[in-house]
């Protein structure tokens, strides 16, 4: 095959030899595993909507009001919203995992949930119910949050060791958190009353403003994921390590830039509607290594089907595992995802690690 | 339990008219109560109380520097009129206007910003933080009202109260009045031949509360069917709810208690993705309250009581 031209960056195809591609197998699974999980997100809720009306009310045939509503106004965006969200989180961590060759990078690695949750707090604090543009001013407060964090830190990453190593980034990153962290403890701890609104967002929920939240983040989901998947021959030839790629005539510093803006916008957008969602993208990537591969030519596109399946059903537990109560889908996250990776570890016997 | 003083009785009547007009009027200021300074005999203290956590406690003289860490009890010692005696009230407390509001705070108390204020006796809500501990370690009598759990808790806190302060019969007589009130709201309400529904809001994200809660059992007591109990299973008291739940529940009546911490109105509620297909948006059975009385279990609880059994009576003046 021949060198494929992302941007001014080319990978010699020699660099990408031995490293496995996607297989239609793959793809196909991961598109089945988004489909069912989307059925059973639309099908299951505190309320009980039968198959017949659902696909009814798809079609456009009559069907009880009370029941469309819910489906059209409620269901449907949420499902559609856990699809972005999931995708995003779960390829902008395998992103992160990639430009900073660390098996431990979340996209909240260079203070973006940080950031999101100070901003966040300040304005469930300080100027509840107010909106810009008709947008409520907490999902932009939170994006502006993250996007703050992750420049802080690439700023400050910069200046001290001029983006030489990606560990000056991270330990920037890990100090911008620490600091955005304390000031959203100082302002939750003085402003009790707010405070069971600022721990419902931290923890994440997929309540949404109908399909207002959609088109809000949809631009920059698509933006930061068709940029991410561009850059996934550019992610594998930088597993080769830096100073063999920079000879190479790869820009590694552009590169990273590229896909760490990115992987940002698409974090903060998503953050910004369903707060702090955790472990998601982490495990799905690794999930995708172990059982599949580590080329990112498969974690990459792989990571958006499953990322996807994986919180759209997360959130259908949230709403009915306690139901007409809901759980923090974050909660939801961790425990089922938890002991789901520890069992695809064990049973790989973590050879692909 | 202390008896009235004969003497007195006629002040006592003057004072109840005070205390039940207050309680008429939200927006009214406790300011302008007569002090019952010279009603009640000093040689009554010392005066042992215990606490509904089991501690007694025991309060040597007739406090007059009593600082307040809990709102409820600030609002409970100002409509008995015990607000003289207070030289300080947490940054919580915010009614009424004229409580010596300071920085203190209840949720992270500071023993020794609550010593500078050289109290006789400290009044609190929860004992968090080593409070309780350290303040009788300054050999400061200090009584933990927690939150309560029904009207009946309320009225023994009142009466707690007025006796700590010198003030029993004053506490007598305000429970009297609310007792009283609330009496003649559940009779002005009818039982609905259909159940009217409720929901509840503490906060945009949905928490609501079932009955077993101190606000609950208002709705309880008018009739109301509140849609939280069928998620009491979850969260016995405080349940998140799903927002496809609320829309298919379908209330006949909304109450906004985040009408300070979030903005909330009629207008958006009717906003929120499908909400306009519920009878109470539609027929505008929207009721704003103010969060605060809403969250707390002082003598205002008889206010709310009245908002919400006056759309009670206008929802069955409509099913009529």
């Amino acid at each position: 095959m021949l060198s494929i031209k992302v941007g001014a960056a080319a990978v010699p195809p020699a660099v990408l030899a031995g490293m496995p591609r996607l297989r239609w197998g793959w793809a196909g699974a991961g598109l089945l595993a988004l489909a069912a999980s989307c059925g059973v997100g639309v099908l299951v809720g505190p309320v009980h909507i039968g198959v017949g009306t659902v696909v009814q009310t798809l079609v456009g045939g009559a069907v009880d009001p009370g029941q469309a509503n819910i489906l059209w106004s409620l269901r449907f965006p949420r499902v559609v919203l856990g699809v972005l969200v999931g995708g995003t989180l779960a390829i902008a961590g395998a992103a992160y995992q990639g430009v900073f060759r660390n098996p431990l990078a979340d996209p909240y690695l260079l203070g973006a949930a940080a950031g999101a949750n100070l901003g966040a707090t300040l304005a469930i604090a300080f100027a509840p119910g107010t909106s810009v543009l008709g947008v409520n001013v907490v999902p932009l407060a939170a994006f502006v949050g993250a996007g703050a964090a992750v420049s802080g830190a690439y700023a400050l990453g910069r200046s001290v060791t001029g983006l030489r190593s990606a560990t000056g980034l991270i330990l920037a990153g890990v100090a911008i958190a620490a600091f955005f962290n304390s000031i959203q403890s100082y302002v939750q701890q003085t402003q009790t009353s707010s405070i069971r609104q600022v721990y419902s967002w931290i923890l994440g929920r997929l309540v949404t403003a109908g399909w207002d939240d959609v088109l809000l983040i949809l631009p920059y989901v698509l933006l930061s994921v068709v940029a991410i998947y561009l850059h996934r021959r550019l992610l594998d030839a930088l597993t080769l390590g830096e100073d063999e790629v920079t000879s190479l005539g790869i820009p590694v510093r552009r590169v990273r830039l590229i896909v760490v803006v990115a992987a940002t916008l698409g974090t903060a957008a998503v953050v910004a509607v369903g707060g702090t969602i955790a472990f998601v993208g982490i495990i799905v990537p690794h999930t995708i290594r172990l059982l599949v591969g580590r080329s990112y030519r498969v974690v990459i596109p792989l990571s958006v089907l499953f990322g996807a399946a994986f919180l759209v059903l997360a959130d259908a537990a949230a709403r009915t595992v306690v139901a007409p109560a809901e759980l923090p889908i974050g909660v939801i996250t961790a425990f089922l995802g938890a002991p789901f990776f520890i069992a695809v570890m064990r049973s790989t016997r973590a050879a692909a690690l | 339990m202390r008896t009235h003083q004969p003497g007195a009785s006629a002040k006592l009547a003057v004072r109840f008219g005070v205390v039940a007009f207050l309680s008429v009027f939200f927006a009214a200021s406790c300011g302008g109560a007569p002090t019952s300074a010279t009603s009640t005999p000093a040689s009554r203290f010392p005066v042992s109380i215990t606490a509904p956590g089991g501690a007694t406690v025991t309060i040597p003289r007739r406090p007059q520097r009593v600082v307040s860490l809990s709102p409820s009890a600030t609002e409970m010692l100002f409509a008995m009129g015990a607000g003289p005696q207070v030289v300080a009230v947490d940054d919580q407390s915010n009614y009424p206007a004229t409580a010596p509001k300071t920085q203190l705070s209840g949720f992270t108390p500071n023993i020794e910003a609550i010593a500078a204020f050289t109290p006789d006796l400290v009044v609190a809500a929860e004992d968090t933080a080593g409070l309780v501990h350290g303040v009788q370690a300054l050999n400061v009598p200090i009584l933990i009202e927690p939150a309560a759990k029904n009207l009946d808790d309320t009225y023994v806190q009142i009466k707690q109260l007025g006796a700590a302060t010198g003030h029993a019969a004053d506490a007598d007589s305000l429970v009297a009045s609310m007792r009283s009130q609330v009496g003649s709201f559940v009779a002005s309400v009818a039982k609905p031949a259909r159940q009217l529904r409720v929901y509840h809001e503490l906060d945009n994200t949905y928490y609501s509360v079932t009955s077993a809660t101190f606000i609950g059992q208002v709705y309880k007591l008018l009739g109301l069917t509140n849609i939280a109990d069928a998620a009491a299973g979850a969260a016995p008291d405080y349940p998140q709810l799903s927002p496809e739940y609320i829309v298919a529940s379908n209330p006949d009546l909304i109450v906004l208690a985040d009408t300070k911490c979030c903005q909330q109105d009629l207008s958006s509620v009717a906003a929120r993705p499908g909400w306009r297909a519920i009878v109470a948006v539609k027929s505008g059975q929207v009721v704003p309250v103010d969060d605060d009385v809403a969250s707390r279990w002082g003598p205002r609880i008889i206010e709310f009581m009245r908002a919400v059994a006056l759309h009670v009576q206008q929802l069955e003046k409509q099913a009529a």
